[in-house]
């Protein structure tokens, strides 16, 4: 297969694209997708460089169609992808519940919009739970929230690899800004930076005659007794648990020390950095701590940062969709818990400012 | 196999079958039975064992999952369309085939059979119509005669309140292009049945189109029938609104039944 990016180049880029160019260097060989905004661009790079490429692409009658068809793709043996936002992504969780179910390395991009319902095309962080926790299951997958272009386009790559390395649903949960903004980083092709991709492997459609050269490959989501599904949930719960530790990914600065701890993730994140750095400019003890990883969160480091904090300010676009994250991940701890929560709306570094002054004083 | 008493010979078996999972998990005098033995002797005829899919929906079409010696993917209610869609246009040396009741493919399912078929698709789909949701338990379906007694249509259906039998071959046959393999069988006539997903098969195979077989089954368990009764029902009471035929066959594929 010939590489999409043969040097490493810097590039001014909108989010979507990134998303596009990033798919393309992790070897991602179909996309199926159906339009919302704001991820439609993702489709209408991929749909112009896919072809170069010799990579597939169908637009479906609707998510669930997304989904389904990216199931399909990666049960053949082949790594795709989709990307949905929104009400979209509500759709989504039904497939992505059998990928769960299944252990299928499906990777979905999502590009967050205000909720609830059709709400706007803009831009929230409100799919946190929807996107860590959605379907009638448990959570099994693993979600990695970004706050930059280069971030997008590490991650998307990343993805692939968690995906088909765990097999658990891997989702790059970035949101509308993150989408459409234009913002510069580093293209680069993953093998030539020593990051070695994952292999594939079919789940049908193998090599031999089923039943004469080997067993045939048979796949189901449907148990008939109680003891089963419950072996089947505690195996793949128990599998979860186990690579957690290594998967899971966080930041985090001036917290030893820290009067307060200001928790963000993925766009958020920026203002909360550049708070951070002006009122430790002006001799304010204050430090951030922001999980990469949504699902499974950093459990540790998190627990351990509200041990040690006085106060922790919660700074998320939504109604505290990640502050019920890191609550059940610090339970137990004492650290007084203050938030800023603007579901829909974007945060800046001055509102955060302001708050943390606030609750310094 | 040692429960097997040696006095009782096994019943002659399509080749594709998976003989440890017979009996199969289907109720006595249930029709998945019989459509799934003419699925298996068209898969044996053409000789694509080891490059077929199979894939089935939610409901008692579930069952089957383990049915045949195949590489099979049971799916969600109505979803099974598209995930043979999606492994289709990623593998398409591969034979998919996507098998669903009539509540799946005319209703849950009913945006991924209308765009499979409008897109033209290279996939099978085998449907088996019963007239009801049989899983859950005998509920009205969008196939539901008029005037038939339901779990949700206690008195009969009403067609002035809940609609006409939905035409399903008609209407993929009106939305898909010339190509595509339409029909309609039953498991009253088993040798026509499988000349048509034989048919069906061969039509992907040969890269025309969409292929698509409604089987009419019966089901005695929710219809409450003996078995002179479940007989009726689908040779007599079904034909009155479904009719039994090729709706679309190609130019080739009647070429082929001519031959055949």
């Amino acid at each position: 297969m010939e590489k999409p990016i043969q040097e490493e180049r810097k590039a001014f880029l909108t989010g979507n694209e990134v998303v596009a160019w990033a798919a393309l260097v992790a070897g991602a060989e179909f996309m199926y997708g159906y339009p919302i905004t704001p991820q439609n661009e993702i489709m209408h790079y991929w749909t112009r460089l896919a072809p170069r490429y010799k990579r597939g692409f169908l637009q479906t009658e609707d998510e669930l169609s997304a989904g389904f068809t990216t199931i399909g793709g990666v049960m053949g043996g082949k790594k795709a992808f989709t990307a949905t936002a929104g009400p979209g992504n509500t759709l989504m969780q039904e497939p992505l519940s059998m990928a769960e179910m299944m252990r299928l390395p499906v990777v979905v991009v999502v590009q967050q919009r205000g909720g609830p319902s059709t709400a706007t095309v803009i831009y929230s962080q409100q799919e946190v739970t929807l996107t860590t926790m959605g379907g009638n299951g448990e959570g099994l997958r693993i979600v990695y929230s970004t706050s930059s272009h280069q971030e997008l386009f590490d991650y998307t790559i990343k993805a692939f690899n968690t995906a088909w390395r765990y097999r658990f649903p891997t989702f790059v949960l970035g949101d509308g800004y993150q989408a459409k903004m234009r913002e510069p980083l580093t293209l680069y092709d993953p093998e030539a930076r020593g990051v070695a991709m994952v292999g594939t492997e079919p789940f049908v459609g193998k090599e031999g005659v089923p039943g004469i050269e080997r067993p045939p490959a048979q796949h189901r989501n449907t148990f008939s007794l109680e003891e089963e599904l419950y072996e089947k949930v505690k195996t793949d719960a128990g599998d979860y648990e186990k690579i957690a530790p290594s998967v899971a990914e966080y930041s985090s600065k001036y917290t030893e020390d820290a009067d307060l701890v200001i928790l963000s993730h993925g766009v958020v994140f920026r203002a909360v950095a550049e708070a951070v750095g002006s009122l430790r400019e002006h001799g304010f003890k204050v430090g951030f701590f922001r999980p990469v990883t949504l699902r499974p969160m950093p459990v540790g480091p998190a627990r351990e940062m509200a041990q040690k904090a006085k106060k922790i300010l919660i700074a998320e676009s939504a109604l505290g969709q990640l502050a019920r994250l890191f609550k059940e991940a610090a339970f137990g701890a004492q650290a007084e818990i203050h938030t800023l929560f603007k579901p829909g709306m974007g945060i800046t570094a001055e509102e955060v400012e302001e708050k943390a002054r606030e609750l310094l004083q | 196999m040692e429960a097997v008493r040696t006095e009782m010979p096994a019943p002659a078996m399509p080749r594709s079958w998976r003989v440890d999972t017979k009996p199969h998990k289907f109720c006595p005098g249930c029709g998945h039975g019989l459509v799934l033995k003419c699925l298996g002797q068209a898969i044996d005829e053409l000789n694509i064992q080891g490059r077929v899919v199979f894939g089935c929906d939610i409901g008692c079409s579930l069952l089957s999952w383990d049915f045949f010696n195949i590489d099979t993917i049971q799916t969600h209610h109505g979803r099974t369309t598209p995930v043979m869609v999606g492994l289709k246009r990623a593998r398409p040396e591969l034979v998919t085939i996507a098998y669903m009741g009539d509540g799946g493919g005319y209703a849950i399912g009913a945006q991924h059979l209308v765009n499979a078929a409008s897109r033209g698709e290279n996939i099978t789909v085998v449907l088996a119509n019963n007239t009801q949701y049989a899983m859950t338990g005998g509920q009205m379906a969008p196939t539901t005669l008029p005037g038939q007694k339901t779990e949700t249509t206690p008195y009969g259906r009403e067609p002035e309140t809940t609609g006409y039998p939905f035409m399903g071959p008609e209407m993929v046959a009106a939305i898909t292009r010339e190509g595509a393999y339409v029909a309609r069988g039953s498991v009253a006539n088993l040798r026509q049945l499988k000349s048509y997903i034989k048919k069906a098969l061969e039509n992907q195979i040969a890269g025309r189109g969409f292929s698509f077989v409604e089987a009419l089954s019966g089901c005695p368990t929710n219809w409450r029938t003996n078995a002179a009764e479940t007989w009726d029902f689908i040779e007599e009471e079904m034909p009155n609104y479904f009719k039994v035929g090729e709706i679309k066959a190609s130019a080739a594929a009647k070429k082929g039944e001519e031959d055949g």
